[in-house]
């Protein structure tokens, strides 16, 4: 089985190697992918949006069903991970153990009593429970504030720079998995639940689609942005660069919240206990 | 020797897509581990990636966002400066959605591995084949 996929691999790497000499050279202003959509798209969209990062304007104006989608799908993995291992996988352990730290006694608690999780006078005992390490833990409670101001800055400073929703929901993702790594779960849970996430995350969705939706209403087609221009304040131009940073800001929220949750369920297997 | 070297500089993009295609098709075919397969898939995802943005490259251009966009108006904007932003805009979404789904392959290699006890294919099918009562979901 090795030999034969190792000779079937070699020879479709031989074929795309002969086809790549048909293909157009690197850097071909000339090439067929350049020169059909792309110049109208290079040419026009300071005048249609008023957007300068074309990336921007394409991904959430010109192609805004495309990314409706997409931010669909990445919404759809998330639910994905959850059914398979939340809903199906294993189960919290029964009982939960806490050592009431003024008088040392430990109790047992059964599943559905009290869980004095927030109490500063217990603390939770568990088996895989790791204690962080103070160095990890002080720097990355210094670093998490910036990666995530930063992450705000590429979110709304997409229109100028490189940057927009997907980046910088990325980044803002990766800040909180980071905290959730350098302290443990159960504290980053506290912060942001898992409900929440989810809740993020489908409502990061719903902000896309209630923006064509709007524009809907508004008199324009679905997506359309200059339908937008009956507010107060805005030309159909403009109309069109505000409706695309309010998209942006609806995939930064679902992408946030979707790698978390991600993160969540694959780090401790389902159970939302402490796992890695 | 003039030919060669520009030969080179013109398709190398390619044969590097070519080489870790091949990487990532040969390890989703012959490895035996799940997770060795799932990263097969992401080299070669990350090959195609590479394969369009290299497409969107124009020589002599720069990145694909308007300078002086707003005071200095008037100007043309020539679609010869700017490099091709669409395949930045595809490739964009599929990275996300690559991590995301990486995330979905995962996710079933654990529930794979909490039924089987393995990640090794081949002791998977044993144990399908032979009818073991699987060791159950274990809860612990």
């Amino acid at each position: 089985m090795k030999r034969l996929g190792l000779v079937a691999v070699i020879i479709f790497g031989a074929l795309l190697f002969s086809v790549s000499f048909e293909l157009p050279d690197l850097g071909d202003a000339q090439s067929p992918a350049s020169t059909h959509v792309s110049p109208y798209y290079i040419e026009h969209t300071l005048e249609d949006t008023s957007v300068p990062n074309i990336v921007t304007a394409i991904l959430a104006d010109y192609r805004g069903y495309d990314t409706l989608f997409e931010t669909a799908v990445i919404f759809s993995a998330g639910l994905a991970c959850f059914f398979l291992l939340r809903i199906t996988g294993r189960k919290a352990p029964k009982a939960r153990f806490y050592r009431h730290l003024p008088t040392g006694l430990t109790l047992r608690i059964e599943k559905g009593g009290r869980l004095p999780e927030e109490s500063r006078e217990f603390e939770r005992i568990d088996s895989v429970w790791v204690p962080s390490d103070v160095i990890i833990n002080m720097t990355c409670r210094l670093v998490v504030p910036f990666i995530q101001l930063f992450a705000l800055y590429v979110i709304a400073h997409g229109h100028h720079s490189p940057g927009g929703g997907f980046q910088g929901g990325v980044i803002f993702g990766a800040a909180l998995i980071l905290f959730a790594i350098s302290n443990n779960l159960r504290s980053s849970t506290r912060r942001l639940s898992e409900r929440s996430s989810a809740l993020l995350g489908s409502g990061g969705v719903l902000i896309y689609l209630g923006t064509g939706l709007l524009c809907i209403l508004l008199g324009a087609g679905f997506l359309n942005y200059s339908g937008l221009s009956v507010l107060p304040g805005l030309d159909p131009v403009s109309a069109r660069s505000h409706g695309i940073l309010i998209v942006e800001i609806g995939v930064g929220i679902a992408v946030t919240a979707v790698m978390v949750w991600i993160y969540y369920n694959l780090a401790s297997a389902g159970t939302q206990e402490e796992g890695l | 020797m003039e030919t060669v070297g520009a030969l080179i500089i013109a398709k190398y993009n390619y044969w590097a897509v070519v080489v870790l295609i091949v990487i990532g098709l040969y390890a989703m075919i012959a490895k035996k581990n799940l997770v060795k397969k799932i990263i097969g898939m992401n080299i070669f995802q990350t090959a195609i990636i590479l394969f369009y943005v290299s497409i969107g490259a124009k020589r002599g251009a720069t990145l694909p966002i308007i300078e002086h966009a707003h005071g200095h108006g008037g100007h043309a904007v020539q679609a010869a400066d700017y490099i091709n932003p669409l395949p930045h805009v595809l490739m964009l979404t599929a990275i996300v959605v690559s991590v995301a789904t990486l995330g979905v392959a995962l996710a079933l290699a654990m529930r794979i591995y909490f039924h089987y006890g393995t990640l090794e294919e081949d002791e998977i099918q044993k144990k399908i084949i032979g009818n073991e009562p699987a060791p159950g979901d274990g809860t612990g």
